[in-house]
Formats: C-alpha cells, sequence, structure tokens
C-alpha cells in the first residue's frame, strides 16, 4: 500500500488507497460514508443482500487502525446508513466498533443519513470538527477554504486504452479536499456531477483508488480523451 | 368422427382454394386423443393455424359457461398480437364464437381486470406476463377449465432463462389444469429429444415432423473489389448488395451486430441512387419505430431492411423475395432460420445470398453451404435450468398460494429443465428467497417467507408479493439511456448503453437509427441529440452476448482448411493465401492444434489456431497470458477472435507444451474468472433475476425510499463470506457455459495433447495476417489489469500535460510489494 502525499493548507496529509485521509502530524485517520447498516436497511426493504457489509467495514478499518495507529479517527458524516441502524447492528459488529472506539478517540461528524449521534457508540458525537485550522465536515460548503469532507461518494472515469475504468477517488485543489465514501455498499456519483464540480471551479486532481496505490490525474482530464 | 375437421371447416378451407394439410390433421388427431405434441416444421408450413386448429374446432360451438381453453405463449409480444390479428379472420369468416384477447405487458389495466374476472376462450401471452398470471391469487379458478397450451418458437426459448421461467409454469399449469395438452411449435433443430421432454414437462408427448420440401438455394457473394484480409462488416460489399436489392422484390439484408446494422444501412444509402424504400431494424431502436418498419415490410411498401437478430422471430411475411447475410453465419441452424425468413411457400426454394466480410469468412460461409446441404444444423442442447430463475418462481408461487416444499419439488422437478435438480439445491435456493439464505446471519426479521406449523411456506405480506411481482422477468438489460431528439416534441429513437454515451463530448457526433446524430448532453436517463454534424461519427456497440462460431461449422473449416482438393470453389484469392500458407508453414487440420510461433517488430507472437469461437478463446487468451508471465516470457497483451489465439511477448516461448497442458484449467481458471468483470456482470444478472436486488425501472430511482445496492459491491461481500452461497454457485454455472464456452476448452487441450504442432517462423505466416489486424480490439478484464491501464494512462496524461508523472516509472504490472513501505507507525 503505497499512500500518495499532499500538502494541503499548509499542513502534510497522506492519502491511503484504501480511501482514508491521514494527518500524521495530528496523529488523525480520517474516512468518510461508513454507511454501518446499509444492509439491513436495504433488506427491511425487501432486497435481502449479504449482512456482511458492516463487519467488511469495521475490518477495513481496523487494519488502517493497526497501521497507522491514529489517536483520532475522524469519520465524516453518514457513518450509518440511518437513524435506526446503530439499534440493527449485529452483536459481533457492535463489539468490533466498540474495540475500535477504545483504540483511538472518535469523532463522529453527523451526515445527513444520520443526523442524530449513534446511540450507544462511544465518541464526541458534532455538526462540524476543527483542527490546526482544517475544518471536517459531512458536505462540503460553497467557497469554504481549508475543508476536508464527504457526502458525495465520488467517482471518476478515465478512458484507457482498452476501455472505461471507473473507480471511487478523492478529489483536491488547494481549499478541499472530498472522501471516497468508505463503506461497503457505497455507490457513487460521477466527479463531473454539477454538484461536485461546483465545489472545483478552477479545476483539481483526482486520485482513484487501486489495488495498491491511488491514479491521479487532472479533474478536467477525467473524462474521454 | 374425432381428428377429423368439421364440415364447416372443409367449407372454409376449400372456399379458400386451399385444403388441409397433413401435419393440421395429425395435430387434429392428436387432439382428440388428448396427446402432448411436438410439431417441428420449416416456416411458412401453416404451424400456427395446425397449432390453434384444435382449439377452433373445439371452441366450434357455444359453451355453457366459457372459460378459458387455451392459452398462447410466444416469446415476442409483436407475434401475440400479430397471431391474435391473423386467428380473427378464420373466427370471422366461419362465424365461431370465440373471443380471442392478448395479454403482454402493455396490456391496459381494465382490461387485465376484466380478463381475470371473465377469460376470454383464447389468451395470446408472453412467459412473462404467463408467470404474473400464475402468481395472482385466483391463479388456480382462471386456469381451472384450460385445455390447451400453445408454445410458439419453441427452439428459441429452450436452453435459455425465458425458457426456464416458461417451463417452471408449464409445470404449474399442469398441477392446475391436469388434463389441458401441451402442443409446441418448433422450427428444425439438432436436439428433438430435449423439446419433447420440455413439451411433456413429466409426461410423454409425440413428434410430429415435417421435412422440408424443397432444399434452400444459397450462394455466395464476393466483394466487387479483393477480399479483405479482417474485418467484420462487409462494407466492401455493399455496392454488391445495392444491386440484388435493386434487382429482386423484397429483400432481408441480415447482419451480426446493431453497430454493423447502422453502419451497411448508411453505406447502402449513399448508394441508394433511386431512394427504394429501405429500412433498419434492430434491437435497441425504439418499438414503435419497429413497428412501423414491420407494419410496412407487411403491408409490402419496402425494398429492403436490413436487419439484426430482432427479426429472426416474427410473424411470416410471405413477400419476402430474398435474404442476404452479410458477415459470417456463425452456425448452420441461425443461417436456416434466417433464410427460412424468404420465400414461404413450402414448395418453393427458399433464396439466400452470403457476403463474407473476409478470408476467414468465405471458409466459414462455405462450411455452412455444405453444412445445410448435408442438414447438419448445430447448437448446443439446452443444459439444466437456472437457480436464479426458480428463485423468482418459487416467490411468485408463494404468492399465488401457501404451498409444501415437497409437493413444490415434485412439480418443479417435472419441468425438464430441472428434472436433474438435486434436493439440495431447491432447499438452499428455498433458503435463499425466505431469508437470504445466509450463513449464522439469517434477517428473521426481513424474511419474504414464512412456514407454518405444517411447514407449509406463506408469503410474508402484500407488500412482499407486491416486490416480486413488479421484478419479473429474467432479461437484465446493461444501463441504458433513452436516445432522444432535442426539443419540446423531440422524438424517442431508442436506447444506447451507459458508457457509449459517457464517451461522447458535446459536438461529438454518432450513427443511431439510420440517423447522423450530434450529442448534445446527458439529462438524467436520456441522451439528447440534435440530427446533422460534421466529423467522423462513432457508432454505438452493445455488450451483451455475441454468438459464437458453432462447434460443427468450426470443425467444417478446419476439415476445408486441411483438404487442398476441395479449394477449387474458393475464389483466387482465397486459394493463393492458403497455398502460401501451406509453403511457409502448414494448415490447421481436423485433428491436434496448429501453433505459430514468429518474432516481428521487436515482439514474439504466438498464434494458436484453436477454432473454437471467441468466448472460448477468449478464456483461452488469459489462461496463456498467464502461464506465460510465469514461465518468464513476459507477454504483453492477447487478441482473441472467432478462429485464432494471438499473444504478444517480450521473451520468446519456448516450452509450448507445456503452455497447453491439461491442466490450464485447473486454480489458475478460477481465480482469474472470479475477478473479472464478466463475472461480476453474470452475479449482477443472476441478483436481479432471484430477486435480491430490485429491478431497476426506469423514473422509479426517485422514490427516496428505495435503497440502491450495487452488485458489483455484493459480489465482493458474498464472495469472501460466503463463497458456496447458492446465488455464487449460480453465477459460476452461467459463466463456465456460454460466456467462457469451458466445454470446447475442454476439447481443445485434449486435440492439442494428442497432436501439437509447433512452427517457429521467420516472419508472420500468411494465416496470422488477419489476428495481427485484430489487435485492439477489447477483452475481458479484472481489477489487476485495470490498475494496469490506470497506470499507463496516468502516465501518458502526465506526459501530454508536461508535468512530471507522479512518481511511477511505466511498468507493465503494478505488485504489491513494488511500492516502498509509507513509513513505520505515525505514532512514534
Amino acid at each position: 500500500m503505497t499512500a500518495a502525499p499532499l500538502h494541503f493548507s499548509g499542513h502534510s496529509l497522506h492519502l491511503d488507497p484504501a480511501g482514508a485521509l491521514v494527518w500524521p502530524a495530528a496523529e488523525t485517520l480520517v474516512v468518510a460514508d461508513l454507511h454501518l447498516e446499509k444492509g439491513s436497511a436495504a433488506a427491511r426493504a425487501g432486497q435481502l443482500v449479504p449482512p456482511w457489509d458492516s463487519r467488511h467495514t469495521l475490518e477495513r478499518l481496523a487494519l488502517l487502525l493497526r497501521r497507522y495507529q491514529p489517536r483520532t479517527v475522524i469519520a465524516l458524516g453518514d457513518s450509518f446508513h440511518d437513524d435506526g441502524g446503530p439499534a440493527r447492528l449485529a452483536a459481533a459488529d457492535r463489539s468490533r466498533l466498540a474495540a475500535l472506539t477504545e483504540r483511538a478517540d472518535f469523532v463522529w461528524v453527523q451526515g445527513n443519513h444520520d443526523p442524530a449521534p449513534p446511540e450507544g457508540v462511544a465518541g464526541l458525537a458534532t455538526p462540524e470538527w476543527q483542527h490546526l485550522g482544517i475544518i471536517f465536515r459531512h458536505m462540503a460548503v460553497a467557497k469554504c477554504a481549508a475543508e476536508i469532507s464527504g457526502h458525495f461518494h465520488p467517482k471518476a472515469r478515465v478512458a484507457t486504452r482498452a476501455g472505461e475504468v471507473v473507480r471511487a477517488c478523492f478529489v483536491a485543489d488547494s481549499r478541499k479536499i472530498l472522501l471516497p465514501a468508505f463503506g461497503a455498499y457505497t455507490g457513487g456519483l460521477d466527479v463531473r456531477a454539477p454538484a461536485i464540480a461546483a465545489h472545483f471551479p478552477r479545476g483539481g486532481r483526482v486520485f482513484l483508488l487501486g489495488e495498491s496505490r491511488l491514479f491521479s490525474f487532472p479533474l478536467g482530464q477525467v473524462q474521454p480523451t | 368422427m374425432p381428428g377429423t375437421l368439421p364440415e364447416l371447416f372443409t367449407t372454409w378451407f376449400a372456399a379458400r382454394g386451399w385444403s388441409p394439410r397433413p401435419h393440421q390433421l395429425a395435430l387434429l388427431h392428436a387432439a382428440a386423443n388428448g396427446e402432448n405434441v411436438l410439431l417441428i416444421a420449416p416456416t411458412g408450413g401453416g404451424k400456427t393455424l395446425a397449432g390453434f386448429l384444435p382449439s377452433l374446432v373445439a371452441l366450434a360451438h357455444p359453451r355453457p359457461a366459457p372459460t378459458l381453453h387455451t392459452l398462447y405463449v410466444s416469446p415476442l409480444k409483436a407475434l401475440a398480437t400479430d397471431i391474435a390479428r391473423n386467428l380473427m379472420a378464420p373466427v370471422q369468416q366461419m362465424r365461431l364464437p370465440i373471443r380471442i384477447e392478448t395479454r403482454t405487458g402493455d396490456t391496459p389495466a381494465d382490461r387485465r381486470k376484466r380478463q381475470r374476472e371473465n377469460p376470454p376462450d383464447l389468451l395470446l401471452t408472453t412467459p412473462e406476463s404467463l408467470s404474473l398470471l400464475l402468481s395472482l391469487e385466483d391463479a388456480p379458478r382462471m386456469f381451472a377449465g384450460l385445455a390447451t397450451v400453445i408454445i410458439d418458437e419453441i427452439h428459441a426459448l429452450a436452453g435459455t432463462k425465458r425458457g426456464d421461467q416458461l417451463a417452471l409454469c408449464l409445470a404449474r399449469l399442469a398441477a392446475l389444469a391436469p388434463t389441458a395438452r401441451r402442443v409446441g411449435l418448433s422450427a428444425t433443430v439438432a436436439h428433438r429429444k430435449p423439446l419433447l421432454d420440455y413439451i411433456g414437462s413429466g409426461a410423454p408427448a409425440r413428434l410430429i415432423e415435417i421435412e422440408e420440401a424443397a432444399p434452400p438455394e444459397i450462394e455466395m457473394m464476393l466483394p466487387e473489389a479483393h477480399i479483405a484480409w479482417a474485418g467484420r462488416m462487409g462494407l466492401a460489399s455493399a455496392s454488391a448488395v445495392m444491386k440484388r436489392i435493386v434487382a429482386s422484390g423484397t429483400t432481408i439484408v441480415f447482419v451480426n451486430t446493431r453497430a454493423q446494422a447502422e453502419l451497411l444501412f448508411q453505406e447502402l444509402w449513399k448508394l441508394n441512387a433511386d431512394t427504394l424504400p429501405i429500412a433498419l431494424h434492430h434491437g435497441s431502436l425504439e418499438l414503435e419505430l419497429r413497428r412501423r418498419v414491420e407494419a410496412a415490410m407487411a403491408r409490402g411498401e419496402l425494398r429492403a431492411v436490413v436487419a439484426t437478430s430482432s427479426l429472426d422471430l416474427g410473424i411470416d411475411w410471405g413477400g419476402v423475395d430474398q435474404v442476404i447475410q452479410v458477415g459470417a453465419p456463425k452456425g448452420t441452424s441461425r443461417l436456416l432460420q434466417r433464410v427460412g425468413r424468404s420465400n414461404h411457400r413450402m414448395d418453393e426454394p427458399s433464396r439466400a445470398v452470403l457476403v463474407p466480410a473476409n478470408r476467414f469468412e468465405v471458409l466459414e460461409c462455405k462450411a455452412a453451404m455444405l453444412g445445410i446441404a448435408a442438414r447438419e444444423l448445430d447448437g448446443d442442447p439446452p443444459g439444466p435450468g437456472g437457480l436464479d430463475v426458480l428463485a423468482q418462481h418459487l416467490l411468485l408461487m408463494a404468492a399465488s398460494a401457501p404451498f409444501m416444499p415437497d409437493e413444490m419439488f415434485a412439480e418443479v422437478r417435472r419441468a425438464a429443465p430441472y428434472a436433474e435438480l438435486s434436493r439440495t439445491d431447491f432447499d438452499d435456493v428455498l433458503g435463499f428467497v425466505e431469508n437470504g439464505g445466509y450463513a449464522l446471519a439469517h434477517y428473521e426479521r426481513y424474511r419474504k417467507l414464512f412456514r407454518d406449523s405444517e411447514g407449509r411456506i406463506h408469503i410474508a405480506g402484500v407488500r412482499t408479493a407486491r416486490q416480486a411481482r413488479m421484478n419479473i422477468g429474467t432479461i437484465v438489460e446493461a444501463p441504458l439511456l433513452k436516445v432522444r431528439l432535442a426539443g419540446r416534441r423531440g422524438q424517442q429513437l431508442g436506447e444506447v448503453e451507459e458508457s457509449f454515451a459517457n464517451a461522447l463530448r458535446e459536438g461529438d457526433t454518432f450513427m443511431y437509427a439510420g440517423r447522423l446524430l450530434r450529442f448534445l448532453r446527458i439529462r438524467e436517463t436520456t441522451l439528447e441529440c440534435a440530427e446533422g454534424g460534421t466529423g467522423s461519427p462513432a457508432v454505438p456497440a452493445y455488450a451483451g452476448t455475441r454468438m459464437s462460431l458453432t462447434t460443427n461449422l468450426a470443425a467444417r473449416v478446419r476439415a476445408m482448411l486441411h483438404d487442398p482438393v476441395s479449394w477449387g470453389t474458393y475464389p483466387e484469392e482465397v486459394q493463393e493465401w492458403l497455398r502460401l500458407q501451406q509453403a511457409y508453414s502448414e494448415l490447421p487440420g481436423p485433428e491436434g492444434l496448429l501453433v505459430e510461433v514468429f518474432p516481428r517488430e521487436g515482439r514474439w507472437y504466438l498464434v494458436a489456431y484453436a477454432f473454437e469461437g471467441r468466448n472460448a478463446h477468449q478464456t483461452l487468451g488469459m489462461l496463456l497470458t498467464r502461464r506465460m508471465e510465469r514461465l518468464g516470457y513476459a507477454p504483453l497483451g492477447f487478441v482473441a477472435t472467432e478462429y485464432v489465439v494471438g499473444i504478444w511477448s517480450a521473451n520468446e516461448p519456448h516450452n509450448i507444451a507445456a503452455l497447453f497442458d491439461h491442466d490450464l484449467l485447473g486454480e489458475d481458471l478460477e481465480i482469474w474468472m472470479a475477478e473479472t468483470s464478466m463475472l461480476r456482470r453474470t452475479f449482477r444478472n443472476v441478483a436481479v433475476i432471484a430477486g435480491l436486488v430490485d429491478r431497476h425501472h426506469p423514473g422509479a430511482e426517485k422514490n427516496r425510499r428505495q435503497v440502491t445496492v450495487n452488485t458489483d459491491l455484493v459480489y465482493n461481500v458474498l464472495r469472501r463470506h460466503q463463497p458456496d452461497h447458492v446465488l455464487l454457485r449460480a453465477t459460476w454455472h452461467d459463466a463456465r457455459g456460454g460466456l467462457t464456452d469451458l466445454a470446447r476448452l475442454q476439447l481443445l487441450l485434449n486435440r492439442a495433447a494428442a497432436r501439437l504442432s509447433v512452427r517457429r517462423l521467420d516472419r508472420v505466416s500468411p494465416l496470422a495476417v488477419p489476428v495481427l489486424l485484430d489487435i485492439g480490439r477489447e477483452s475481458v478484464r479484472t481489477p489487476a489489469d485495470e490498475d494496469a491501464l490506470l497506470l499507463e494512462t496516468e502516465a501518458l496524461v502526465a506526459e501530454v500535460m508536461a508535468q512530471p508523472a507522479p512518481r511511477t516509472p511505466r511498468r507493465r504490472t503494478v505488485r504489491k510489494n513494488d511500492a516502498p513501505p509509507l513509513r513505520k507507525s505515525v505514532r512514534a
């Protein structure tokens, strides 16, 4: 796994190919849109998809905690797919999550899917979080600088010699970073969609997630060449 | 006397100058004996009337309490509508007291309701609509009086998922109406027994077969210029095709892909000096446009129509004078079906012209002509029924009425595709429908079925039943966008795949529905465009399974190549090509496998003349590449055509025998296949059909309550946590069949083991030229391949943008250990 270095607002950050952001100086790991219990939400709607999505997501998060040993973990909202999510969490997954919150301080930024703080989960619930001049929130705010957010589940299409490749990605310029969704069942929104593009009027870069590294392209290049 | 035609009918026949055909009487006789029947007849044999005749006779007198007497099921909605219209003629002329109605997805709600309360005597429908009717609570009442079920074009249904669905419905009908007879109507097929079993549905069925009176007259037509080395479009023959159209009454020009249809249509219109009415017909065009073309064709207003398999089936048009097939015929059965679309009078031969697009296709056309002359049909016998289809069916049956698992298992096994279904598979499928069937983690709260104290299965509630009915069907489309001309009254032209639309930028032009269009924008699920534009237009391509060269035809081509005596009938250019090959290398033969190895422009090329079809060759190419990598030959890429596989590498491949060893289909295959885009696509289809995720209903995505889960992500999670889940088993089953053609690969490896002929050459051989020209076409991909592509593109873009590439030098593949560790730990 090779993380890509990124200088942002005077700080040195790293983007991990697993879809997380690492801030070494602040000993902080940032993830977005875990959407825990999306599987059971689908089941409730009559689609009995495999029930291991929370487990899958938490195991991947545990790996990152082992690798980076952060003091703080910031979850950028939509950590649960809906307000009923915490109650539906299976006992085993509940202990998986508890084990994680014992190893680091969790900041649960509130999202639009889970506006209330997660019940029975350790950590701090807050509408947004600020640290050393960087602001962390669920959904990007127009013209706000030094902001790291999630919400959009960005993905990018790259035209290659042998057809199009579509991957989840980070989007970044000097003022904003959007994180890809970390949850096992989270889909994506094309970075060319106006909702995302509007936040990057002067362009930016996308970093597509790969097996062991990221692939970086100018935002303007992520379309047919 | 039973089994003979009443006077009313003989008079009607006589008034038309007709007399009943022997097979029509035979069917009448079978009806009197209560027998199930499979009628195999060439097109134009009065097959449909034969199927209906016994019902018309039985219904000639008013019945005291009318019930649904005859159910007709056709694979095409349009066919059901046309047949209903055609049946009206005898019914009206003989003043028969018979009510005929159709029931398809287009039937308005009020008529559906009336059909349930007061069913017609004859109902014409499709497998999907039948499935829906059987899922209703009043299905037992509606079908109780059923006397006959007629299944049309059964050869096109058996062996497909729609065919599996229909077979299950037939088994259910047999339970609801035990005395009802089944009548199957089929074109000539290679395998009769599976169709007889299909019609029998657990009971015997009688075969009635009529031979074609006059064999078809088929000739080959070559382009006026030289015969191309490669390419599949056949556009060089457009002027020759145009001359044939001008010289004849009405022509159907069959092609193999929708893109080819668009291109050839444009090419013909460039040459259409007299502006003859020539139309276009393919499966992604708007239904309304297609219906208009079909209607114009039926009225005899068209001189020609360029069509894909969208016109393989359908109503007899009578007036078609010739069929022209442009491009590879692929198989004799399919060719016969297409040829049969011309001249629907039984005593006169059908006429067809084959137009090969390249040299290999000249051989293939010749092989097809010989195959037809020898009456050798091809096609694989239908395989076992899909477990995903069974899952859908079980939920729908529970929606109709509670059932006991043992009885349902027995009923399902009466359906021919499920005759060998194991109890374990049945129980696993039922378990999946019930609560997801996940090990150690059931969705008890969200179960769709529950069991009462006697073990009877019930559906969870009306909401579950409604959801099941919303998701009926076994055809799963790739994500599609509507194509519409911009403007308030912009005409809808049809649909293209999302990936094609995504590759267009404003101002780009493309060919579609026979027009030159300019891309404007994508708005939600619609691609908006305007007429006209400049530049070289793109042509939409469609994924989906393309038909592969059949085993029989491939064997004929190999035999012909190896027998110079037979070359005399080929064009001189082709003969010369083969003579050069013979002199320089050797010709592939009916036995063994020929492999050529030669250097070219700093690379090594390996060409295997496998002749097992494109699907099998793609799998073979991937497996060989992996093995070459392990042997240190540094493969760089491969290309698969219908006839050969070509691989290029940095180092010379030495040990060819090791490459083609019989263990090639071992563990490598599973590992590779599990990662491919092909398996993910297969899983998506299985997941939708089995009801794991909801079918995508255009327009319904606005519903905020709907949770959409990407099936690729589900696949990843399921594979990791329960690799033997019944849906993954169903996925593997599908993938091993059509898409990878593993059985054909096995045959190939056996041939290679028996006699492997390796030719090391100084340069490219004549026979290898076409495959080199085909390099650059798409192939099957895995995430690792995609990473390599991204890496390459990243470097390329960085180079073009004249800024330093982010760290990495250009490399062929990325391995986990290549990258240096980030650091030990953030926290010291």
